[in-house]
């Protein structure tokens, strides 16, 4: 039988499966060059699948009960894996973010043997195969295969003492996370006595929500939020990317933790949207996302370490898609996916220059590098155009989706959202140019000797081996990066794209009559096309500016008197962070707590 | 009681997560989050017993329409318990890495990632 | 934060979790009753499949795909934890040192239910699609089996006996079988992991169509995995050694 698109999805999963066993057993065999090559090209040809898997989907769903086992009325045994235009659009991302991160790796990674490559394999197939799963348990053994790969690949440089610990938190955490989920999907089956997304929301249908609905419900988000790194749930993110190598960040930043925000989007669409009232639900994640855009952004300005800096960046971002989401309309949520994209190329290209830095000088810490980096002048350039971009400077795909979801925001009635993505964005940013102004332009006052002695999280040891001029290929996937970033805010029609990718998102009932009995979904409504406006310009010049001015207040901040009153909250803060395992796993029954009441107490 | 085993799954979970917020050692926070998995198994078990059915195999003792307990939830566990084996595995690769770099194990002691 | 606030906080989170737990488990189906309706679809589709163990037909028939990513989380595990505790840059492999004495008796004890053992395990995991077990139950059960002659030995007796190499192979050669079985399938029956091989006669061996091989599969992945990943321990506790130490 030939095969047609939906074969295309298991295909992506199985073929990076199949190359890393074969890698991990000749990896020692082979020479590195043919390593590299071998997965260069599986990913590349994933990315390729992926493509054609976009395209074909169109405004549709492609979707394919897997072993042959079609449901026959609305119920089967099978899993099905499908393709709405929104998870073909993020599996196309992660086969991109992947190969470019293979291509920094070329010559990057002193990697002996096949298992990083390997490991990177495995991680790529759990993350496609997450994206595509129609079932609850088992997008979470895609989650745990996401998860078992992520670890390890964050502590790989075992010599590092803290790779092996930010591994470790970050293992136990998102492990915990896991398995609550799995006592989520429990309790669920429990009641329904099926695990498909599709089956799942017709059973659960119009229920009043009881206890077993909403326990459910908070089990088997805790597991997506602990990857999505919501406040509470974050604190393993800053210390995994402190500490994993750069390739490795980009995935983890780019698209991984995106991951869980689509996760969470996923199953509360397609399971829990006619049972649990939207606007509840539209309040909690509202909450989740204001609190970790703010605790985000604040840490953020506080950092020295180029790559905790970007995570809490990162942080501060999730924050503000998951507000972004939480509005639950096909504006806000395309949006969001404009800016995820957007986000995506400009994080991993800021990640890929932390890796170059870390390699000529040995360190990413601010203070450190003060001026050191003055004769990287394509590294400088590169490093503020991916800034600005984080920023939201027009037309990078940052700020047309910024804008897009400022509009939804005013439209949902929630007038302080424009506010806040505008001064988050700003805050973020300015971190990061004051940052590359200190590195590569020596501006900013000359740190004291007491400061350099501090001990920064991460003092690094070169990752690997780059001397003279910067190698073609790691130049190349930043450049590639970057252009993607921006690429998201010039391809037209892409905001209009993105809000059909939305509204299929949304119908969750639409969902399940395609899959169990085939019902093709109408086509979407033409709409006028989400582009840029004259708000959303003149907003994205504001949080740019915004963010000069952060930068500029960052560096010569001893002279700012008026600014130390804050010292004590930021301290505060910062001791909040202490790195310590318990901690974490007592902030996450918290975070659960948290979402309990916020979506328990007003339906009693 | 007919919510007893659902309760027992839960203190398991429960008093997991506990081993993982107190411990003082990494090889005891690891075992705890095995602790807490095993809740999930009793759980997931639990929900899918029924009272004198018979175990989902079918041969010369069991014909193919007596009543057994669902599979499903046993092949979800099974399988589960293999891969937790070897998860729990890599974070004690990771615990006994950071003894070699740390010279202890001891969370309290681990300072490396504050701020 | 110290200890008091750690345990106050958790304290606090855990007892709201809690009770949301304890008010779910009223609104589920009482302990043993006899509504199970995944179950109910599950057993016949298993029968139509000639597979006399329904757990493995769940397993490798009907929901194939998740058994498919949780071998390849083993096998992800497994090369991340043989990463983690590679040689480091100051490391190196030594000889294991001779390390005490064991009784003769033991050593025969394991001499003897060593083969008998490996009998067992090889039978758990053929017999998988008809009988309790499969490739996951005995592929453990081979690889334990195996490190009988560590527990009853020595470490140079095991070192002799398991060579790493062909068990990295073995497990690849599992997790990549399954792999290409399922591609296979899009070919053959249309569907990605789809039963397409001879279904034979209900309870024999050779019926169940795939189930029993992918079972099989499994079983040798199964078996490389454990024994990789035991030997990448002992190799750390035993063996290596920073370079130009001492023994």
């Amino acid at each position: 039988m030939l095969p047609t698109t939906a074969d295309l999805m298991p295909v992506v999963v199985a073929v990076p499966v199949a190359m890393a066993c074969l890698l991990a057993v000749l990896g020692r065999a082979l020479p590195r060059r043919a390593v590299d090559a071998l997965t260069l090209l599986t990913m590349l040809g994933v990315t390729v699948a992926t493509v054609v898997l976009l395209r074909d989907t169109g405004t549709g769903r492609t979707y394919t009960w897997l072993g042959g086992w079609t449901p026959h009325g609305n119920v089967g045994v099978g899993i099905a894996f499908v393709a709405d235009p929104l998870s073909a659009g993020l599996a196309v991302m992660i086969g991109v973010l992947a190969t470019c991160a293979l291509l920094f790796a070329w010559h990057y990674l002193d990697a002996v043997g096949g298992h990083f490559h390997a490991l990177m394999l495995f991680f790529a197939a759990g993350m496609e195969g997450f994206v595509f799963s129609a079932d609850l348990f088992d997008m979470v053994v895609f989650f745990e295969l996401m998860g078992a790969s992520a670890y390890a690949l964050t502590g790989f440089h075992v010599e590092d003492e803290t790779a092996v610990e930010g591994g470790l938190n970050f293992g136990l955490v998102n492990s915990l996370g896991a398995y609550l989920s799995l006592a989520g999907v429990a309790l669920l089956y429990g009641r329904v006595g099926q695990l498909g997304l599709p089956q799942l929301g017709e059973a659960l249908g119009h229920h009043r929500p009881d206890a077993l609905v909403v326990a459910s419900f908070v089990l088997v988000m805790t597991g997506f939020m602990v990857k999505g790194a919501l406040v509470p749930l974050h604190f393993w993110l800053a210390d995994a990317h402190a500490v994993a190598p750069a390739p490795v960040c980009v995935l983890f930043s780019g698209v991984m933790v995106e991951l869980g925000l689509y996760g969470v989007a996923r199953v509360y669409f397609t399971v829990y949207g006619e049972t649990l009232p939207h606007d509840d639900i539209r309040r909690a994640f509202l909450v989740l996302g204001v609190v970790t855009a703010v605790v985000g952004a604040a840490m953020c300005l506080g950092q020295r370490h180029l790559k905790r800096l970007l995570a809490f960046s990162t942080i501060a971002h999730m924050g503000l898609f998951t507000v972004g989401f939480a509005l639950l309309s096909s504006d806000g949520i395309g949006g969001t996916a404009v800016w995820v994209v957007g986000h995506a190329g400009v994080k991993s290209a800021l990640f890929l220059l932390a890796g170059l830095l870390l390699e000529r000088y040995g360190t990413v810490d601010e203070l450190e590098l003060h001026g050191k980096a003055r004769d990287q002048r394509l590294g400088a350039a590169l490093f503020f155009l991916a800034a600005i971009g984080l920023a939201g400077l027009p037309p990078f795909g940052t700020a047309l989706g910024k804008s897009i979801a400022e509009d939804a925001t005013l439209t949902s009635g929630y007038h302080w959202g424009p506010a806040l993505f505008v001064v988050v964005s700003a805050l973020t940013g300015g971190a990061v140019l004051r940052f590359g102004a200190r590195a590569y332009l020596g501006l900013g006052d000359a740190p004291h000797p007491e400061e350099l002695a501090e001990a920064t999280p991460g003092d690094e040891e070169p990752e690997g081996s780059v001397s003279g001029r910067t190698p073609l290929t790691m130049l190349s996937a930043i450049v590639v990066l970057l252009l993607a970033g921006l690429a998201a805010g010039l391809v037209p029609d892409i905001g209009r794209a993105a809000a059909h990718a939305a509204e299929r998102l949304i119908d969750g009932p639409g969902y399940a009559a395609q899959l169990l009995s085939g019902v093709r979904p109408p086509a979407p409504e033409p709409e006028p096309a989400a582009v840029w406006t004259s708000t959303g310009v003149v907003l994205s010049l504001l949080s740019t500016g915004l963010a000069l001015l952060v930068a500029a207040a960052g560096l010569w901040l001893r002279r700012l008197r008026w600014l130390h009153v804050l010292t004590p909250v930021m301290h505060r803060l910062h001791r909040l962070h202490t790195g310590h395992i318990g901690d974490y796993v007592a902030w996450l029954f918290v975070g659960m707590a948290a979402l309990a009441a916020l979506v328990g107490l007003p339906l009693m | 009681m007919s919510i007893y085993a659902y309760l027992v799954a839960g203190y398991l979970i429960l008093i997991g997560s506990y081993g993982i917020v107190r411990s003082r050692h990494l090889v005891h926070a690891v075992v705890s989050l095995s602790v807490a998995q095993a809740g999930t198994y009793v759980l997931l078990l639990a929900v899918g017993y029924q009272r004198a059915a018979s175990a989902p195999v079918f041969g010369s003792t069991t014909k193919p329409n007596t009543g057994v307990v669902d599979p499903v939830v046993q092949a979800m566990t099974l399988t589960d318990i293999v891969v937790s084996a070897t998860v729990t595995a890599l974070l004690l690769a990771l615990a006994v890495q950071i003894n070699k770099r740390h010279g202890t194990v001891d969370p309290d002691d681990l300072a490396a990632l504050r701020g | 934060m110290n200890r008091l606030g750690r345990l106050l906080l958790f304290a606090l989170g855990g007892g709201v979790v809690s009770v949301l737990f304890v008010l779910a488990t009223f609104d589920l189906p009482d302990f043993g009753s006899s509504i199970h309706l995944y179950r109910d679809l599950a057993v016949p589709a298993a029968v139509q499949h000639h597979t006399a163990n329904v757990v493995s037909a769940v397993n490798f028939d009907q929901r194939a795909i998740d058994t498919f990513g949780e071998e390849t989380i083993l096998v992800a595990s497994v090369v991340g934890a043989a990463a983690l505790l590679r040689p480091s840059a100051d490391e190196s492999e030594r000889r294991a040192p001779d390390l005490g004495r064991t009784l003769e008796s033991t050593r025969l004890v394991g001499y003897v239910l060593m083969p008998v053992t490996l009998v067992l395990g090889v039978d758990v995991v053929l017999h998988g699609g008809i009988t309790p077990g499969g490739g996951f139950q005995g592929g453990v059960v081979l690889a334990t089996g195996l490190h009988l002659i560590y527990v009853t030995g020595t470490y140079p007796a095991l070192e002799r006996l398991r060579p790493v190499v062909p068990f990295e192979v073995a497990e690849s050669l599992g997790a990549a079988g399954f792999a290409l079985l399922g591609l296979l399938g899009i070919w053959t029956s249309g569907a990605f992991l789809g039963n397409f091989l001879p279904l034979g006669a209900f309870g024999q061996i050779l019926s169940t169509g795939t189930v029993q091989v992918l079972s099989a599969l499994v079983g040798l992945e199964v078996l490389g995995s454990m024994i990789v990943l035991l030997s990448s321990f002992f190799a750390q506790e035993i063996s290596i050694r920073k370079a130009g130490a001492d023994q």
